[in-house]
């Protein structure tokens, strides 16, 4: 490939993988059986003429590609409320990924699609929420690859064999005790983005195991710790031991070595929660849901906690999922449902990145702790943390309520 | 070298690693990030140190399209391999023939290169500093 014989698209990408292998100390390149393109967001013209270049020198994709989101929900173009230009030249950055044989899911979440990567298989993912559930949850191996890299692994079937894709670095580095941690709080849904956030914030680019956790806890569940995780610090990869694949018990996941043990204390975990708020403020403008895409059982969730009430005429209520999902949802009649409720579908993108909510008056809510860590700097917008549950009753009542009691110490 | 060639120009020490996706403005080249203790500064032409990379791997696009612009530094010099910064330089290289040197040296040398108010980097690897702007 390097040589040229595939084509001057194809020596590029080749050319990109051996200089960061070189860096990277990798002594060879392996096979990867799938990738996913962060790439597909427009940031700005070098993005687009690196893909326009690979494209219209007649690159395709070696392996089945996912597409993470982009800057514009194709579904419901109404939404945007950015400028022309900008719209035009991120249309060209996706129409380019698609011509490279790309599969257009649009998705931050492609490990919720029916065909996922495996336990063992090599890949090459970027976005950071998606390598850590690949990585963690799947039992896949990517390492944290990002922007051009992601679409020249694509191209050339290749990645580095490095990183994330060898045993030795994927043992776990630090360990976390939430085991004082009230049962009842672990019950919930919001301990997990707190967790991860806690996480994050403590463990920076090592990699953390959780011990404590409830056995079998889901993969709902296990997304928000990594999607947290991923944002506070640079974690590609954690375990839960008794939940995910490589750490049945604690000696697998961290293997012949000492490792520092961290006890979370419930100081530690609201501490967490208070940094993902920037207000204190009850007045609601905004509330998003989805971040990362919501799953078919998080959707049900939502329909199942607004009980056929409607959100106050004064709050946007959005949530953000798949194509996907939401043509899974919209099987069950769930989108009518949402509809009825005031809770607009947002696909193909999400709210953080590009304008969709437009000027709001007051906070804006959210039940993910990515989206409460990037928002304020994305949007400019004042951001409540709050569980599914308080940002529904929120929602319905038109203004911020919050359940402190579930953070009690007991 | 990360990426090798030749630049010069003032240098910029930064105290905190700067995120280029969000903390950094490619039409300008000035630092956005309003959390940052050198927000409002500019690095376009300068020899930049910064210990460690931070950040989105958005940052690649962003680093290679200031490249474009020339609104990037002049060169970077750090004491961690970081490869979303490595990334861009590469494809800005690839793409335009713009080249962005990447140093990665150790403790000693990066304090020496902040604390000069210029330097040289050569292609073969070697930093001259200059206590005075050249």
């Amino acid at each position: 490939m390097l040589s040229g014989d595939d084509g001057p698209a194809t020596m590029l990408a080749m050319r990109v993988i051996v200089r960061l292998a070189e860096i990277m100390g990798a002594e060879a390149l392996l096979d990867i059986s799938g990738a996913h393109i962060d790439s597909c967001l427009y940031h700005g013209e070098a993005g687009l003429d690196f893909a326009e270049r690979l494209a219209g020198e007649g690159a395709r994709v070696r392996v089945p590609t996912t597409l993470n989101v982009s800057s514009l929900d194709l579904l419901h173009p109404e939404l945007y409320r950015g400028d022309a230009h900008t719209r035009d030249q991120a249309l060209a950055l996706m129409a380019a990924y698609e011509e490279m044989g790309c599969q257009t899911t649009w998705t931050c979440a492609p490990y919720q699609l029916d065909d996922r990567p495996k336990f063992g298989d090599h890949i090459a993912w970027a976005e950071s929420n998606a390598i850590v559930f690949a990585n963690s949850v799947l039992g896949a191996r990517t390492h944290r690859y990002g922007d051009f890299i992601d679409i020249c692994c694509a191209i050339t079937g290749r990645a580095p064999a490095a990183g994330l894709h060898l045993d030795e670095n994927r043992r776990g580095e630090v360990v976390f005790d939430v085991s004082t941690i009230p049962e009842r709080l672990l019950s919930l849904d919001v301990a997990y983005p707190v967790i991860g956030h806690h996480l994050g914030r403590v463990a920076g680019s090592r990699i953390p195991v959780i011990v404590g956790l409830p056995p079998s806890t889901s993969e709902d569940r296990l997304k928000a710790i990594g999607s947290a995780a991923a944002s506070s610090g640079t974690v590609g990869m954690f375990h839960a031991v008794g939940s995910t694949p490589e750490a049945p018990t604690l000696e697998a996941a961290v293997g012949a070595r000492s490792v520092a043990v961290n006890s979370v204390s419930m100081e530690d975990l609201r501490a967490a929660r208070d940094q993902l708020s920037t207000s204190t403020s009850n007045t609601l403008g905004a509330v998003s849901l989805g971040t990362p895409h919501y799953s078919v059982a998080e959707l049900g969730r939502l329909v199942e906690l607004l009980d056929g009430r409607r959100v106050d005429p004064a709050v946007h209520a959005y949530t953000s999922t798949g194509r996907d999902v939401a043509m899974e949802i919209s099987l069950r009649g769930w989108d009518s449902v949402l509809a009825a409720a005031g809770v607009q579908i947002v696909t193909d993108t999400c709210t953080y990145l590009t304008p969709i909510l437009g000027s709001i008056e007051g906070v804006a809510m959210t039940d993910s702790a990515k989206w409460a860590y990037y928002a304020p700097g994305n949007l400019g917008v004042d951001v409540v943390f709050g569980s599914i549950e308080d940002c529904v009753e929120s929602a319905v009542a038109g203004e911020v309520r919050r359940d402190h009691t579930v953070w009690a110490d007991a | 070298m990360v990426v090798a060639g030749d630049a010069s120009g003032a240098v910029l020490a930064l105290d905190e690693p700067l995120s280029f996706w969000g903390g950094f403005e490619s039409e300008t080249g000035t630092i956005i990030d309003q959390a940052h203790p050198q927000v409002g500064e500019c690095l376009a032409g300068r020899v930049v140190t910064m210990t460690v990379g931070r950040g989105s791997s958005s940052a690649s696009t962003v680093l290679a399209e200031a490249i474009r612009r020339g609104t990037a530094p002049a060169a970077l010099v750090m004491t961690e391999l970081d490869e979303i910064i490595a990334l861009g330089a590469i494809v800005a290289e690839e793409l335009y023939a713009l080249t962005m040197p990447v140093v990665i040296v150790d403790e000693v040398t990066m304090a020496a290169v902040a604390g000069a108010a210029s330097a040289t980097i050569h292609a073969a690897g070697s930093i001259t500093l200059d206590p005075q702007l050249s």
